[in-house]
């Protein structure tokens, strides 16, 4: 057997206990990789199924941009120039920009170290893995690219925006209409645009790069805004990441005719 | 008003110890050092305590109360439940010299490998000017205290003897990322942040940001800042590019100091 290592290491204090902390630490990882697992199990379903992703005029964000020849009539913005050779639903394309954006996270990062690697598990909780290389290796340092996930991901919620911007036609093209359905998509465009924004990479880029904010006082102005929007990440994390479920949730329900979209005018 | 206090204190040293237990008469508003002293004073005259300021300011009295990396000067008894045990052991991540004290020289040698700040050259009428903006900015990291016990709440050394070589420790990203950040510095440091200070191998899963009694936010203002230079040095193509065609790569590099072998 290797030599014990870590809290076992022979010149600590011994002893035996893995931790001695008392209160319910495993509440967090517990509860978080619930939630996680949750969303990607519907978030699975929902992207392989193909169907009850559009409602006149509201498309739900998995299915925006829908590029492939398979997309229901209208629901296509961008044309699709895909084609048709793309043998899976349209969703999976482009569901990979917010996947790499959150997989890369910071925060996320945090949230699935602890809850599904247990790397730590908690704080001043042992892990259970004999050797740790962190984020110096493959497919960890991969990491790094975050910064190019988020470029990705500020295009993508340009979409989301003019989507959110089409919910105010009404289901027979005309303007100044909005519903239910428009506040929901409203709310999960700003919602990912503030996700986006706070993001750490942002922060970096905006200005936290800089040597000096004396010398660039835009982009200082710019980085304490963003800074401001970076101290609430995790809860923007969480909220835009529930809620964008939830709009995918109510459009299905229209689509599917479960339930009609309250007109408000 | 005065209680009986229940409380578990590992006694021992390298070679072995246990929790031994005691119960102390307290008083309210009291903290755990207290406890701690009364015990030395009187049931056990050779408990081997650190503690220097009982202000939460000198960063000596890091134990682990409850199994959390903690100041004992600063645990109020009041935060325990009514009958609950205290438990304090010596922070678990260093040797341990004997009792509560441990030996944290792990730290001292680290600080010794960062490049020191290094000035550009003054400018014709001798003084250094700095704006208020910039000398805000690393104020926060001037609040350490040095307790370590950031250091020894990492997982990264914590549960791996084996990377103490390779690893800083936030508490020294946290000076990395001061010296970076200061506008009239000029060593380049974002090399060593990560083929020395191992920056790489934080996962950024905040447990040194969560134990911090000077509530620096140590993940967010400085792990992560100092993980973004490293990415512009060592992992963007396009900032790679960026160096090339500027010729910035010409820039000096700062040295290692001195090394970490004994
Ligand atoms: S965030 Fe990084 S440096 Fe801080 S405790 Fe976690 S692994 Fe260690
Ligand atoms: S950063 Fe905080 S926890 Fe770490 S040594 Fe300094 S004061 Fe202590
Ligand atoms: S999106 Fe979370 S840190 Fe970039
Ligand atoms: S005795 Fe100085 S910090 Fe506790």
């Amino acid at each position: 057997m290797a030599a014990p290592t870590g809290i076992k290491s022979p010149t600590r204090a011994r002893i035996a206990a893995r931790t001695l902390r008392t209160d319910r630490w495993w509440l967090y990882p517990t509860f978080t990789a619930l939630v996680l697992l949750a969303f990607v199990a519907y978030a699975t379903y929902r992207a392989f199924v193909g169907e009850h992703y559009f409602a006149e005029p509201y498309l739900t964000p998995f299915y925006s941009p829908c590029v492939t020849t398979e997309c229901v009539e209208g629901s296509s913005h961008l044309g699709t120039w895909v084609g048709d050779w793309w043998p899976l639903s349209p969703a999976v394309l482009i569901l990979v920009i917010p996947l790499s954006l959150r997989l890369t996270c910071y925060y996320y990062r945090k949230a699935y170290y602890r809850s599904f690697w247990m790397s730590p598990p908690a704080c001043a909780v042992a892990e259970p893995h004999r050797r740790y290389t962190g984020e110096t290796r493959f497919p960890l340092i991969l990491q790094n690219i975050h910064r190019y996930a988020l470029y990705l991901a500020l295009a993508y919620n340009v979409l989301l925006t003019y989507d959110a911007v089409m919910a105010f036609k009404s289901p027979e093209g005309e303007w100044g209409h909005m519903g239910l359905g428009t506040l929901i998509l409203v709310v999960n465009a700003v919602l990912l645009g503030l996700y986006s924004l706070s993001c750490h990479s942002c922060r970096h880029i905006i200005g936290g790069r800089l040597r000096s904010f004396s010398k660039h006082p835009v982009r200082y102005r710019a980085w304490g805004m963003v800074s401001v929007l970076n101290g609430r990440h995790a809860q923007l994390a969480w909220a835009s990441l529930v809620w964008v479920a939830f709009t995918d949730f109510y459009i299905w329900m229209v689509a599917s005719g479960t339930w009609s979209d309250p007109r408000f005018f | 008003m005065g209680y009986d206090l229940q409380m578990k204190v590992w006694r021992g040293d390298a070679t072995g110890g246990e929790l031994v237990d005691y119960t102390v008469p307290v008083e309210e508003g009291e903290v755990v050092l207290d406890a701690l002293h009364r015990i030395q004073a009187t049931q056990s005259g050779d408990l081997a305590v650190r503690w220097n300021c009982k202000a939460g300011k000198c960063g000596s009295c890091s134990t682990e109360i409850n199994g959390k990396p903690r100041l004992a000067c600063m645990t109020r008894l009041s935060t325990f439940e009514d009958g609950e045990t205290v438990t304090v052991t010596p922070l678990r991540a260093f040797p341990v010299i004997r009792d509560l004290v441990t030996d944290v020289s792990y730290n001292y040698k680290v600080a010794e490998t960062i490049p020191a700040f290094a000035p550009e050259p003054r400018p014709a009428d001798g003084a250094y000017r700095m704006q208020q903006v910039d000398v805000e900015r690393g104020q926060e990291f001037r609040k350490c205290i040095e307790c370590f016990l950031c250091q020894t709440v990492c997982h990264v050394i914590r549960d791996h003897e084996e990377n103490k070589p390779q690893f800083s420790g936030p508490r020294f990203f946290l000076r990395y990322a001061e010296l970076e950040m200061h506008p009239l510095d000029t060593n380049d440091r974002r090399q060593l942040a990560r083929e020395q200070a191992g920056i790489g191998l934080c996962n950024i899963t905040k447990c040194c940001t969560e134990v911090c009694p000077e509530g620096i936010h140590i993940t967010d203002n400085a792990i992560i800042p100092m993980k973004e230079r490293v990415v512009d040095r060592s992992f963007d193509p396009v900032t790679w590019l960026g160096r090339k065609i500027f010729r910035r790569d010409q820039l000096e590099e700062a040295q290692v100091p001195q090394s970490r072998a004994e």
